[in-house]
């Protein structure tokens, strides 16, 4: 470890410091309690970015050691996604605020803790390494048990805690036991070793079940189907903010993990794992479409929907083209602004002493606040991939991905599914706007306000001028793709 | 920024101005805002028929073309551009638009903000639709009609309404995006092909271009061109609707407020058969004709169950969807016979039967909003009381089954040649049709107008006020000037029909060379020496 290796960590750096510090300041005494812990935050994270941003240019000229190289890796891909992250727990800080207010737990803690989960996420961007991708995992995962636990007197919320804790200790000891059975077999963790290790393996049986092993704890991250059952009763059980951290960032970081392992570590191994992943796919599309129509609770639908939405996601994995890789990237910010903007709306309404949980609280929404109904529409029609929003070019890339690859089969699916999907996401439109139900009761606020203006935007912006973005995307994922063998410009 | 563009969206620019511009509680000045765009769009689109050249051939074929890029890395251009029978659409799209806005009047009072915003964003979508050459863009254009009608159905519907628009939009989604995944296999054997299932690929850049897939659409190997041709069957025939597909047809028809009814029936419906010539055919040639007898069958029996349905309805508004359904049939038949007869009455008739069944909606509409009742029952000697409405009722419903001098005569006689010429068989079964379209639509008349005025609910409505005579006359004038001067329609379309058709079946023309392409003083000459 040099100094010059701290440059490529100090974001990280000054987030873990950030983060302490907030965690210090309720024991301070009163001169603490005259900060304001959102503005705290925010700054934190102003920080980090700017960090983030000067590093990854001061980096181009400065050498890596040899150690941190085969650990961590400050390239495109790793900034595209942290940047992400951070502008969704900038966004999630704003829809927590209010939430915190009315509840007696000290945002201090959460915050901190919100920061920390971050961190993890960034380790899991920038992992190049099996365990430095395993113990950011597991830096998100431990604050997020907290983080959903954390109405501690809720009965809800602490089952909710409860579940999350102990399926995923279970599946980061699973995902454990692959990874050491491909250590076993590779001889090393690095990716790009455990690749060239790969290259010269014809059968293994160790290393397959590594790999089942290991894509069965990473599918328990983004919780695709069978690994799924945690994710409707988790969502709705965890404070709504926390619940849209879970569905948004802290997926984000599992799809950017899963993209990189199996891009880079195990493209070799394509036609092993990628028949199993199509099943899993396609049972994730369907189950939590269909599962999702039922559901009264907004909250339990947008879980089942989120499992679906990994279903999609995993074509870009199954795929293991360029444009599937592409796809990964821009579904992942079109999946985490079109769904915040959602969380932002059932944050906004008000129905006893719940947020806005129920497909009933939506009634009539359309005329008492027209223009917010309106960014419903958008957000949902986006979710559903029709054009022209902004989730209609991330379905494209990725069922064009899967029918590049020969998936023709769960590209149908795909697309039957994202229609049949449109059915329970309409299910809110029909709330807001053809029900003459009893009035949607809310509350409107400036930092929700703020979320809900900056999701429309970037759904409706990118999904009609979506060709700087997918420039971006292109340049964002090229080292990605040739560490995997793909040539990035032929594939298109 | 050129004159399709403008065509396209004067109607968003309406919708925006209302957004912003007018309060919501001043109902006159929405609707006066929305008829003016809409009128102001139908004026600049005239531009487009006066400009137009019904000569041009191949690269003149589309004409007003704008290309501009738009998503570079995928080969997206923003690419405009249109043909004698898209600028027929287009015409269609703008005149019925002013209808549709100012047919609405009356019928909407409540929520009439959102209602207009949503009539201009459908036009919107249904222009940019037929002038698209590029199939990202298209697919855009056609999604994005859905949402519009979906609410127009759904908010200002009738009892059932959001069954309906819920039937509406998810049949044509599911439709949609099987035809998506037809246009990424187009797109990917133009490109690099599929190698995993040893689909060779031509190796060309990478584009969405329309014209282009018209070029290579012969070297796609048959077992593909069906798949392909399957999944944009899906998506056009749900439209259109065919025979098995028509099922959300009557319900969204039957619920939707009359302008919803009669943008359904004159231009949404059209997309399918729009579809159909314009991407299907000419792309698709081989499976095209592998599939002509399946598509003809369902043709026939969406033909004769159309009409045979008409017959037995109690509902008026049901009655006249389901007559779509057969007249619709007609232009499927037409189109594949595949030959240049056929396919003008097809597109002809997709126009004439976007004016009549317009017409005949909007006429359902006009006795709806004074009775508030659909039923034929309730109805009887209605010619006494409402003189004016009476005839135009029967001119209509004379155009609709194919009263010579007005337009469907033309459609459906044109259609039939093409269909004989084809096959004898073909044609005697879509006569019955005729037959039973006469039929259902005179007993129609006979129960509501003439008769005992037997009902006293009956006695004191209303004749047509000088709004809906105005908008009634407009549509007889087209009626009666398609009826009576087809050549200039024929005309237009002439040059795209041969461009399919000789894509369809490159050999046709040379196999009759003295009737097509009708060009000549050769032709004439060689008549003269055989005397």
């Amino acid at each position: 470890m040099t100094w010059n290796d701290m440059i490529y960590l100090l974001p990280e750096i000054i987030l873990t410091v950030g983060a302490s510090v907030m965690l210090l300041v309720p024991v301070m005494g009163a001169r603490g309690t005259k900060l304001s812990a959102k503005w705290m935050m925010i700054a934190v994270l102003a920080v980090t970015a700017i960090s983030l941003i000067v590093c990854s240019h001061a980096v181009e000229t400065i050498v890596q050691s040899r150690q941190l190289q085969a650990m961590f890796a400050l390239d495109a891909f790793s900034i595209f996604f942290k940047l992400l992250f951070i502008a969704a727990i900038g966004m999630l800080v704003m829809l927590s605020e209010d939430f915190l207010a009315e509840s007696r737990y000290s945002p201090w803690e959460y915050y901190s803790l919100l920061g920390f989960a971050l961190c993890g996420m960034m380790f899991m961007a920038s992992g190049v390494h099996l365990i430095t991708i395993y113990i950011g995992l597991e830096l998100l995962s431990l604050s997020s048990y907290v983080l959903a636990g954390f109405y501690k007197s809720e009965l809800k919320s602490t089952e909710a805690a409860m579940k999350y804790f102990i399926l995923g200790a279970v599946s980061s000891a699973i995902l454990l036991y692959g990874i050491s059975l491909i250590y076993g077999v590779c001889g090393s963790l690095n990716l790009q070793d455990i690749a060239a290790a790969m290259s010269t393996i014809v059968q293994n049986d160790a290393l397959m079940f590594g790999i089942m092993l290991l894509g069965a704890g990473l599918c328990f991250k983004i919780a695709a189907v069978p690994f799924h059952v945690w994710t409707p009763d988790v969502y709705e059980g965890a404070p709504t903010p926390i619940s849209a951290f879970l569905s948004t960032a802290s997926k984000a970081a599992a799809f950017a993990i899963f993209a990189r392992i199996f891009y880079v570590g195990l493209h070799d191994f394509h036609l092993g794992w990628s028949n199993v992943l199509a099943t899993i796919s396609a049972l994730s599309m369907i189950l939590g479409n269909l599962a999702a129509i039922t559901q009264d609770n907004v909250k339990r639908m947008l879980g089942y929907s989120s499992i679906a939405h990994a279903g999609y996601i995993l074509l870009g994995i199954i795929s293991l083209n360029t444009l599937g890789l592409r796809g990964i990237l821009v579904y992942s910010i079109v999946y985490v602004f079109a769904n915040l903007g959602i969380w932002a709306t059932v944050l906004m309404l008000r129905r006893h002493q719940y947020a806005g949980e129920r497909v009933d609280d939506f009634e009539g929404l359309s005329h008492r606040a027209p223009l917010w109904a309106f960014a419903m529409v958008i957000f949902l029609l986006s979710l559903g991939g029709i054009p022209p929003t902004a989730g209609f070019i991330g379905k494209y890339f990725l069922f064009a991905a899967a029918v590049k690859a020969g998936f023709g089969w769960l590209a149908v699916i795909a697309v039957l599914m994202s229609a049949v999907s449109m059915f329970y996401y309409l299910r809110l439109v029909v709330a807001m706007y053809l029900r003459e139900g009893i009035e949607a009761e809310f509350a409107i606020t400036t930092p929700l306000k703020i979320v809900a203006g900056v999701c429309l935007a970037v759904t409706l912006l990118l999904g009609i001028l979506p060709a700087p973005m997918i420039d971006q995307v292109i340049a964002s994922s090229n080292n990605v793709a040739v560490r995997a063998g793909l040539t990035p410009h032929a594939g298109r | 920024m050129g004159i399709l563009n403008i065509v396209t969206y004067i109607p968003l620019i309406g919708a925006i101005v209302i957004l912003f511009f007018v309060r919501k509680e001043n109902g006159p000045a929405i609707r006066y805002t929305a008829t003016f765009f809409a009128v102001v769009d139908f004026i600049v689109s005239l531009y487009l028929w006066f400009n137009f050249d019904p000569h041009g051939k191949g690269v003149h074929l589309f004409q007003f073309r704008e290309t501009y890029t738009w998503i570079p890395s995928l080969g997206v251009q923003y690419d405009f551009g249109i043909d004698g029978i898209s600028l027929l659409l287009i015409l269609l799209t703008t005149f019925m638009g002013i209808i549709a806005v100012v047919s609405s009047y009356a019928a909407i009072d409540h929520r009439q903000k959102e209602y207009y915003i949503l009539l201009l964003l459908l036009q919107t979508g249904m222009i940019g639709t037929f002038c698209a050459l590029d199939f990202f863009l298209f697919y855009v254009f056609w999604e994005i009609m859905l949402v519009p009608m979906y609410f127009i159905i759904g908010i200002w519907g009738g009892p059932r309404k959001l069954y309906a628009a819920i039937k509406f939009f998810l049949y044509t989604l599911t439709g949609s995006v099987v035809m998506l995944l037809s246009i990424l296999a187009l797109y990917f054997f133009n490109d690099g092909g599929i190698p995993f299932l040893n689909i060779k690929g031509l190796g060309n850049a990478a584009t969405f271009s329309v014209l282009q897939y018209h070029n290579i659409g012969h070297l796609i190997p048959p077992t593909l061109q069906f798949w392909i041709f399957i999944g944009f069957f899906l998506g056009f025939a749900i439209k259109v609707p065919m025979f098995p597909f028509h099922t959300w047809l009557p319900d969204a028809h039957v619920e939707a407020p009359t302008a919803g009814s009669i943008i359904l029936a004159a231009v949404l419906l059209k997309m399918g058969t729009y579809g159909f010539v314009r991407f299907a055919l000419p792309i698709l040639p081989d499976a095209t004709k592998q599939l002509i007898i399946p598509i003809v069958v369902l043709s026939i029996i969406g033909i004769i169950y159309g009409a045979l349905v008409s017959l037995v309805q109690k509902d008026m508004k049901k009655l006249v969807a389901y007559s779509s359904v057969s007249h619709l049939g007609f232009v499927m038949l037409g189109m594949f016979a595949l030959n240049p007869m056929g396919l003008k009455g097809s597109v002809l008739q997709m126009i004439n039967h976007g004016i009549s069944t317009g017409a005949l909606f909007l006429l359902v509409g006009i006795i709806y909003e004074r009775r508030h009742t659909r039923m034929i029952a309730d109805y009887g000697g209605l010619a006494k009381q409402m003189p004016m409405y009476a005839t135009l009722f029967l001119i209509a419903a004379l155009s609709s089954m194919g009263l010579p001098a007005l337009n469907g005569f033309i459609g459906e006689f044109t259609i039939l040649l093409g269909a004989a010429n084809k096959s004898i068989v073909w044609a005697s079964f879509a006569s019955v049709g005729i037959v039973l379209g006469a039929a259902y639509l005179l007993w129609l008349y006979q129960r509501v107008f003439w008769g005992p005025l037997d009902n006293p609910a009956n006695k004191n409505v209303p004749d047509v006020n000088r709004r809906e005579l105005g908008m009634l006359l407009a549509l007889v004038f087209f009626m009666v000037w398609i009826g009576i001067k087809p050549a200039v329609f024929f005309d237009i379309i002439e040059e795209p029909v041969n461009y399919i058709v000789q894509k369809v079946d490159p050999t046709y023309f040379a196999r009759q060379p003295l009737t097509y392409p009708p060009a000549a003083p050769v032709v004439v000459s060689a008549v003269e020496t055989t005397r």
